[in-house]
C-alpha cells in the first residue's frame, strides 16, 4: 500500500509538472505579441517594452520557465492584469464557493446515484432499471447550463422561491437559498452519471462466481448485493468518480454563470473576456493542483477498497 | 467404500426438465432426467460439454437466473420438493444441508472479503455464532481442510492464496455446516494433476468423517473410477446409462457409454507399445469399433535432428518499486535442450507454470529467449532477421489450447487458412481457394464449410480448422500447446488419431506440450518432463513411463487418476503441495545439474537435494 | 448451426442484431437522421433567412410568421435554429472523427507495443483525461482565437484520451488471445496484424463510444459558445443563441427554450444510440436476455 501511494503521489508531481509545462507553452505559442495583445493596437513601443519586462518575456525561454515553475510552486502567481491584485488572493477569495457547490454536488450524486445503480442492476429489464436508465441518460444529456437555465426558469422567475442571483449572506436560510439550485442542478447530472456507472459494474459484478457462491452458501439476498457484490463493484465506481471530478469542475464553471454565483467558473470567464493571461495562468495551476489532489484522495480511496492493490 | 443402504434416498431428482430461454423460444437443457443420491453415497454425474451435467447442479441449488430459465418436475430433499420451496426456505437448506463447491477457485471466492470473513459468514447465517465464535469455528475448519498455518489465513485475502488453497478454503465454507450432500461441479479440473489428487483425497476423507453424501460432477472418467459409488451417464439432456460404477466400467451397456470408455486416454495402455498408435474408437450411435487409422510412425533415429535445442533459457522481468526496475525475474525455461527427428513426437509434460509452453513459443521465437540457441532445419532461428524468421516460420507452426481464441471470429474460416498461404506468396487467390478445399477435406471437413464463420463451428471442429491453416505453409513441424486439451474426450481421440494420421503422411514432428499423462503416452516416440523451467527426465516413451526415475516424473504419474473402479489407487496421504515459483532474485544463478544415463537415450537429472 | 453468410450479410445482420437488443437505439438513430437531415436541407425547412435582422419584430413571442418567435435583432429563431444544427453537427462530427482516429492508433499502438511506451503514452494521456476537459477546451480556444477550426481541434485533444483508452484495453486482450500468437507463428507483419485482424475486432466498440462522444463534442460546442467562445456572430449556434437570450430571461424565456431544447433532443438521442448498441456489444453481459 505505502508503496502504491509513493507511485501515485510520484505521478501526481509528474502531473503537476507536466501541466504546469503545458500552460507555459501554450501561453507562449499564442499568436502575437501578448504584451500587445494586453495593451491593445494604439499603444507605444515603448509601454509594450516595460509590460514585456515586467511579465519577464525578453527573458531567455528557460530562465521564464524557471521563474514561471518556481513562482508557481510557491504561490507566486503573478498579479491579475485586470483588478491588480494578486492572482492568488483572487483565486483564494472565491474558491471556498466552488468547494462548497463541488462537494455537495458530489454528495447528492453519491446518495442518489449508488443506490439507484444497484437498484437498477438488480431488476434488470424491468421497469425500475427502464425507467434508472432513461433517466439517467437524459440527466447526462443535459449541458449543465441548460438544466441550469431551465431551473432558474422554473424556480427562480416563475415561481419565485429562489432569488435570480444566489450570493450569499450571511444567515443560514440565505445560504440555503444561494446554494440550492446549483446544488440541485450539478448534483442530479452527478446522480446520473453515478447511476450509470453503478449500474453496470454491478451487472458485471453480479455475474461473478462469488456472488454465485454466496447464494449457494445461504448468504441473504440483501446480503449478497449490498455486501458481496457492492463491495466489488465500487472499486470501478471510484475510478470512475475520479475521472468524473474533470467534467464536474467544468460543469460549475458552467453553473456558475447561470446562477450568478461567485466562483473559479466566474473568475475565468472574466479573465478570458479580458484576456487577463496572468489570471488565466493562475487558474490553471489551481485546477491543476485540484485535479491532482482528487486523483490522489481517489487513489487512498481505491487501495482501501480494494485489497489487491496493496500487494501489487 | 460401500454406501450404506437406506430405503430413503437423501436426494431424489423426478423428471427434472430445465430450459433455457433464448432469443424467446424455450429450450431445454436438461429433459426428463430422474436419479437418486442415498446418504452418505457418491454419485458421479458425468458427460461432455452441453451434457447438462451442471446445469442439473445448479437447478437442485436453485441457482440458476430466474429470468430466463425454468425448471419442471421434482427435486425431493428432506422431505421438500426443492423445485417449489419458498426461496426463504430455499435459502436455509443452501450451504447448511445442501453445500456447493464449484470448477473455478480463482473467482468463486470474493476478492474484497477475507477468507475468515466468508467462512464465518455461512456460520453465523445458519448457526446464528457471534463474530468471536464464527472465527473460532472458521479457524478449526479450516484446520480440517488441512491448511498449513490456517490462524495466519483468516485475514487473508483470497488472491493470497494459490489455486490449490483456495479450493481448500471453497470446501471448508461448503463443509461449515456440515451438510448432507455436496455438489462438487468439476471441483479439479482447473488444478493441476497433483493438487488434484489431493483435493480428492480430501473430499473423500471428510465425506467419510461427517457421512454426507457427494454428487460429483465431471468430465473425468478416471475421476469418476476413484471415487463413485454409482454413475449417471448423460448426453445432451438426457441420462443415457445408470449403473454401479465398477459395473459400468465392465459392462456399459449403452453405445454412448462403450464410446466415452472406450475413449478415454488410460495410462499404461501403452506400456508394450514401441511406437505410438492411434486410440481405438466406437462409434457413439452404434456402440460399434470404428477401424482405427492405419499409419506406419516408425522414425528413422539414424537421421539428422530437424529441431536442435540447446541450453535455451527464457526468463521475464518482473518490475516493481517506484522506478520500475528490474527486481527479480521469472525463470519460465532454465538450461533446456532437446532435438527432434522429422516424423517423431516429442512430448514435454508438466504442469502449470513448469515452463513447457514458454518452451514452446521460444522455440518459434514468439517470446525472445536469454540465451541458448534453438537450430532448425540448417538455421539458426536466434539469428535470423525478421525476414529470415518470417521465412522460417513457413515450416514450423502452431496449434493452441483453445481453437476459439485462435480463430479470428471476424474472418472465414477458408479465409483464415488462405490468408498465410497468400502473405507467403505460396499462391495467387485462385489456386489458395483450391488449397483450402483440399486443406479442409484433408483434416476431415467438408470443403464447402470455407465460407463459415467460427462461431458456427464445434469445439472439435476448430481445432481441426486451425490445423488445416497451420498445414496451409506445409510445415515440417507443429508445435502443439495443449492442443488436445480443452477437447471433450471422444474428439480429443479423433483429433489425436487424425494428428497422428497427418505425422504419418507427411513426416511432421510435433513438439506436444501437454499436461495430460495419459494422452502423452499415446501421442509421443519420447518424453520429457518438465519441473520449474527445467527438463528433469528426457528419454523414449517407454522408457520414461514404465519405468520413471525421477521422483518428480513417479510423483506425477502416480497423480493421474486412473480410470478403472478395480484399481483404485492406493490413499496418497494428505500431503499438502504447493508447486514452488520460478520467481528468482536478479543475477541468480542456477544450480549446476548432475545428469545420470539409464541408457537408450534415458537420462534423469539428479534430485535436488533441497527440493 | 446457421445459414451461410457472405461478409457484408454477416455484418448487416449483427448490426441489425445490435440495433434489435435494445429498441431505444432505433429511437435515437431515427432523431438523429432527422436533425441531421434538416441541417442539410436548411433553406427549404427553414425559409426565413436566420441572419435578417428587423427592428419592428425584437423579441417576439411564437407567432404564425415566427414559429418560435425572435430574438433581439428581430432575427427568426426557428430559421437560427434550423441552421444552428450545421455548426453543431460539423464541429461535432469533425472533432469526433479527428480524435477517434488519432486516440484510437495511439491507443492501439500503446496497447500492442507493452512496455514502456506502453506507460509513457497512458501517463500522458491520463494527466489530460485528469483535467477539466472543459476548461482546457475554453483555454485552448480562448489563446488561438474563436474559429471553426480552433474549436474542433480543441475539443477533438480533449477527446484524445477517451478514445486512446477505449482502443488500448481491447488491443490488449486481442494481444493476449491466441489467434494473435497464431498470426504471428504465420509470418504475419505487425502491421498487418493491426490493421487486418485487431481493428476489425475492436472497431464496434470504437464506433459506438464515437456515437457517445459525438453527444458529448456536440454539448461542449455549445458550452463553449454559451461561454462566449462559439464561433463568431452572427452566424447562429445553438450555444450562443442561448447566451444572447440569457440576457433577456427575465421576460422572453423563449430565447434560450427553443435552442436549450434542440441541444437536449440531439445529445439525448445520440445517447440513447449508442448506449443501447453499447449494450449489444458489450461482451461482459453476454449470455444474459
Amino acid at each position: 500500500m505505502t508503496a502504491f501511494l509513493i507511485r501515485r503521489l510520484g505521478f501526481a508531481v509528474i502531473t503537476l509538472f507536466a501541466v504546469l509545462t503545458l500552460v507555459f507553452v501554450l501561453v507562449r505559442i499564442v499568436p502575437g505579441d501578448p504584451a500587445q495583445v494586453i495593451l491593445g493596437d494604439q499603444a507605444s513601443r515603448e509601454a509594450i517594452e516595460a509590460l514585456r519586462e515586467r511579465l519577464g518575456l525578453n527573458l531567455p525561454l528557460y530562465q521564464q520557465y524557471v521563474v514561471f515553475v518556481w513562482g508557481a510552486l510557491g504561490g507566486d502567481w503573478g498579479t491579475s492584469m485586470m483588478t491588480g491584485r494578486p492572482v492568488i488572493q483572487e483565486v483564494l477569495n472565491v474558491l471556498p464557493w466552488t468547494l462548497e457547490l463541488t462537494f455537495l454536488s458530489l454528495l447528492i450524486g453519491v446518495v442518489i446515484g449508488v443506490p439507484l445503480g444497484v437498484a437498477a442492476a438488480v431488476r434488470r429489464n424491468r421497469f425500475t432499471d427502464y425507467a434508472a436508465r432513461i433517466g439517467s441518460l437524459l440527466g447526462l444529456s443535459f449541458p449543465p447550463f441548460v438544466s441550469a437555465l431551465l431551473l432558474l426558469l422554473a424556480f427562480s422567475i416563475g415561481l419565485h422561491w429562489f432569488p435570480v442571483i444566489s450570493a450569499k449572506s450571511g444567515s443560514l436560510s440565505a445560504w440555503v437559498e444561494s446554494i440550492t439550485l446549483p446544488a440541485i442542478n450539478l448534483g442530479l447530472i452527478t446522480a446520473a452519471y453515478i447511476t450509470r456507472v453503478t449500474r453496470s459494474a454491478m451487472l458485471e459484478v453480479l455475474q461473478e462466481d462469488y456472488v454465485r457462491t454466496a447464494r449457494a452458501k445461504g448468504v441473504p439476498w440483501s446480503v449478497v448485493v449490498w455486501r458481496h457484490a457492492l463491495r466489488n463493484a465500487l472499486i470501478p465506481v471510484i475510478t470512475i468518480i475520479g475521472l468524473y471530478l474533470g467534467i464536474l469542475i467544468g460543469n460549475s464553471v458552467l453553473t456558475e454563470i447561470v446562477f450568478s454565483r461567485p466562483g473559479l467558473g466566474k473568475l475565468i470567464v472574466g479573465a478570458l473576456n479580458q484576456r487577463d493571461y496572468t489570471m488565466l495562468q493562475g487558474m490553471m495551476v489551481i485546477y491543476t493542483l485540484v485535479v491532482v489532489l482528487v486523483n490522489l484522495a481517489t487513489d487512498i480511496a481505491y487501495g482501501i477498497a480494494d485489497p489487491r492493490v496493496k500487494f501489487k | 467404500m460401500s454406501a450404506p443402504v437406506d430405503t430413503q434416498p437423501l436426494l431424489s431428482i423426478r423428471n427434472l426438465t430445465t430450459s433455457f430461454r433464448v432469443d424467446g423460444q424455450w429450450r431445454s437443457v436438461v429433459e426428463n432426467l430422474s436419479f437418486d443420491v442415498g446418504a452418505g453415497e457418491t454419485v458421479a454425474v458425468v458427460g461432455e460439454s452441453g451434457s447438462g451435467k451442471s446445469v442439473t447442479a445448479l437447478s437442485a441449488m436453485r441457482l440458476l437466473p430466474q429470468a430466463n430459465s425454468r425448471t419442471e418436475g421434482e427435486i425431493l430433499f428432506g422431505g421438500h420438493n426443492l423445485l417449489t420451496l419458498p426461496e426463504d426456505q430455499m435459502r436455509h437448506l443452501r450451504g447448511n444441508e445442501l453445500a456447493m463447491i464449484f470448477q473455478e477457485p480463482m473467482t468463486s471466492l470474493n476478492p474484497v472479503l477475507t477468507i475468515g470473513f466468508q467462512i464465518g459468514e455461512t456460520l453465523k447465517y445458519h448457526r446464528g455464532l457471534d463474530p468471536q465464535a464464527a472465527r473460532a469455528e472458521s479457524l478449526r475448519i479450516l484446520e480440517r481442510v488441512r491448511i498449513p498455518g490456517a490462524a495466519r489465513r483468516l485475514d487473508d485475502y483470497p488472491h493470497q492464496l494459490s489455486g490449490g488453497m483456495r479450493q481448500r478454503v471453497m470446501i471448508a465454507m461448503s463443509l461449515a455446516c456440515r451438510p448432507h450432500l455436496l455438489i462438487a461441479d468439476e471441483p479439479t479440473t482447473a488444478l493441476d494433476v497433483t493438487i488434484q489428487a489431493e483435493i480428492l483425497e480430501l473430499i473423500k476423507l471428510l465425506q467419510e468423517e461427517e457421512g454426507m453424501a457427494v454428487i460429483f460432477i465431471t468430465h473425468d472418467m478416471g475421476i469418476v473410477a476413484e471415487t463413485a459409488d454409482r454413475v449417471v451417464v448423460m448426453l445432451k439432456g438426457k441420462k443415457v446409462e445408470e449403473g454401479e460404477t465398477a459395473a459400468l466400467f465392465r459392462a456399459p451397456q449403452h453405445p454412448y457409454s462403450r464410446a466415452l470408455l472406450a475413449a478415454v486416454p488410460r495410462l499404461g495402455a501403452m506400456r508394450d507399445e514401441v511406437v505410438p498408435k492411434p486410440f481405438a474408437i466406437i462409434d457413439p450411435q452404434t456402440g460399434q469399433p470404428v477401424p482405427p487409422p492405419q499409419c506406419d510412425l516408425s522414425v528413422d533415429a539414424s537421421e539428422k535432428p530437424l529441431l536442435e535445442v540447446k541450453n535455451l533459457v527464457t526468463s521475464f522481468d518482473v518490475r516493481s518499486g517506484l522506478f520500475a526496475s528490474v527486481t527479480a525475474r521469472v525463470h519460465a525455461v532454465e538450461n533446456v535442450s532437446f532435438d527432434l527427428r522429422a516424423g517423431e513426437t516429442l512430448a514435454l509434460v508438466g504442469e502449470s507454470g513448469c515452463g513447457k509452453s514458454t518452451t514452446g513459443r521460444s522455440v518459434l521465437r514468439l517470446v525472445e529467449p536469454r540465451s541458448g540457441q534453438v537450430l532448425f532445419d540448417g538455421d539458426n532461428v536466434g539469428e535470423l532477421d525478421k525476414e529470415g524468421l518470417r521465412r522460417a516460420r513457413q515450416n514450423m507452426q502452431m496449434i493452441f489450447q483453445d481453437p476459439f481464441a485462435s480463430l479470428n471470429p471476424r474472418k472465414s474460416v477458408g479465409a483464415a487458412i488462405a490468408e498465410p498461404i497468400i502473405v507467403h506468396g505460396l499462391a495467387d487467390a485462385e489456386e489458395a481457394r483450391e488449397q483450402v478445399a483440399e486443406l479442409l477435406r484433408r483434416v476431415g471437413l467438408s470443403p464447402d464449410m470455407a465460407d463459415r464463420y467460427p462461431h458456427e463451428f464445434s469445439g472439435g471442429q476448430r481445432q481441426r480448422l486451425c490445423i488445416a491453416r497451420a498445414l496451409a505453409l506445409k510445415p515440417k513441424m507443429i508445435v502443439a500447446d495443449e492442443a488436445v486439451s480443452a477437447l471433450d474426450v471422444s474428439i480429443k481421440a479423433q483429433v489425436v488419431n487424425l494428428m497422428m494420421e497427418l505425422q504419418a503422411e507427411m513426416g511432421l514432428a510435433y513438439l506436444f506440450i501437454s499436461h495430460d499423462m495419459a494422452v502423452v503416452e499415446r501421442v509421443s516416440h519420447r518424453v520429457a518432463v518438465m519441473y520449474l523451467g527445467e527438463i528433469v527426465e528426457i528419454g523414449p516413451r517407454q522408457s520414461v513411463i514404465n519405468n520413471p526415475a525421477h521422483p518428480y516424473t513417479r510423483k506425477l504419474m502416480a497423480a493421474v487418476p486412473v480410470p478403472d473402479p478395480e484399481r483404485r489407487s492406493m490413499r496418497r496421504g494428505l500431503s499438502l503441495t504447493e508447486i514452488p515459483s520460478p520467481l528468482r532474485p536478479v543475477g541468480f544463478v542456477p544450480p549446476v545439474r548432475q545428469w545420470r544415463d539409464l541408457g537408450g537415450g534415458h537420462l534423469v537429472m539428479d534430485a535436488d537435494p533441497t527440493a | 448451426m446457421s445459414e451461410v453468410l457472405s461478409p457484408a450479410r454477416a455484418i448487416w445482420q449483427s448490426t441489425l442484431r445490435a440495433f434489435n437488443t435494445n429498441k431505444t437505439s432505433w429511437v435515437g438513430l431515427v432523431v438523429f437522421v432527422i436533425v441531421v437531415l434538416a441541417a442539410v436541407f436548411a433553406p427549404w425547412i427553414a425559409p426565413l433567412d436566420p441572419l435578417d435582422q428587423n427592428v419592428m419584430l425584437r423579441l417576439k413571442p411564437p407567432s404564425e410568421d415566427n414559429w418560435l418567435g425572435t430574438d433581439y435583432y428581430g432575427r427568426d429563431i426557428y430559421a437560427r435554429l434550423v441552421y444552428g444544427a450545421r455548426i453543431s453537427l460539423i464541429i461535432g462530427l469533425a472533432s469526433t472523427a479527428l480524435s477517434m482516429v488519432i486516440g484510437s492508433a495511439i491507443g492501439m499502438i500503446a496497447g500492442w507495443r507493452g512496455g514502456r511506451l506502453d506507460t509513457l503514452i497512458m501517463q500522458v494521456m491520463d494527466i489530460l483525461l485528469a483535467f477539466p476537459s472543459l476548461i482546457l477546451g475554453l483555454i485552448i480556444v480562448a489563446m488561438l482565437g474563436p474559429s471553426m477550426t480552433n474549436i474542433i481541434v480543441a475539443i477533438a485533444l480533449t477527446s484524445i484520451p477517451p478514445f486512446a483508452r477505449i482502443a488500448r484495453a481491447p488491443t490488449i486482450a486481442m494481444k493476449e488471445r491466441e489467434f494473435v500468437d497464431a498470426c504471428r507463428a504465420l509470418g504475419f507483419s505487425d502491421m498487418r496484424i493491426l490493421v487486418g485482424h485487431i481493428l476489425p475486432n475492436i472497431l464496434p466498440e470504437i464506433l459506438v463510444m464515437g456515437s457517445l462522444w459525438l453527444a458529448n463534442a456536440i454539448r461542449t460546442e455549445a458550452s463553449l459558445a454559451f461561454i462566449g467562445l462559439g464561433v463568431k456572430p452572427p452566424i447562429p449556434t445553438w450555444g450562443g443563441m442561448i447566451r444572447e437570450g440569457f440576457e433577456n430571461i427575465l421576460d422572453s424565456y423563449w430565447l434560450v427554450l427553443a435552442p436549450g431544447t434542440a441541444i437536449l433532443i440531439v445529445v439525448f438521442a445520440l445517447n440513447l444510440l449508442g448506449d443501447g448498441l453499447r449494450d449489444a456489444i458489450d461482451p461482459k453481459l453476454k449470455g444474459e436476455a
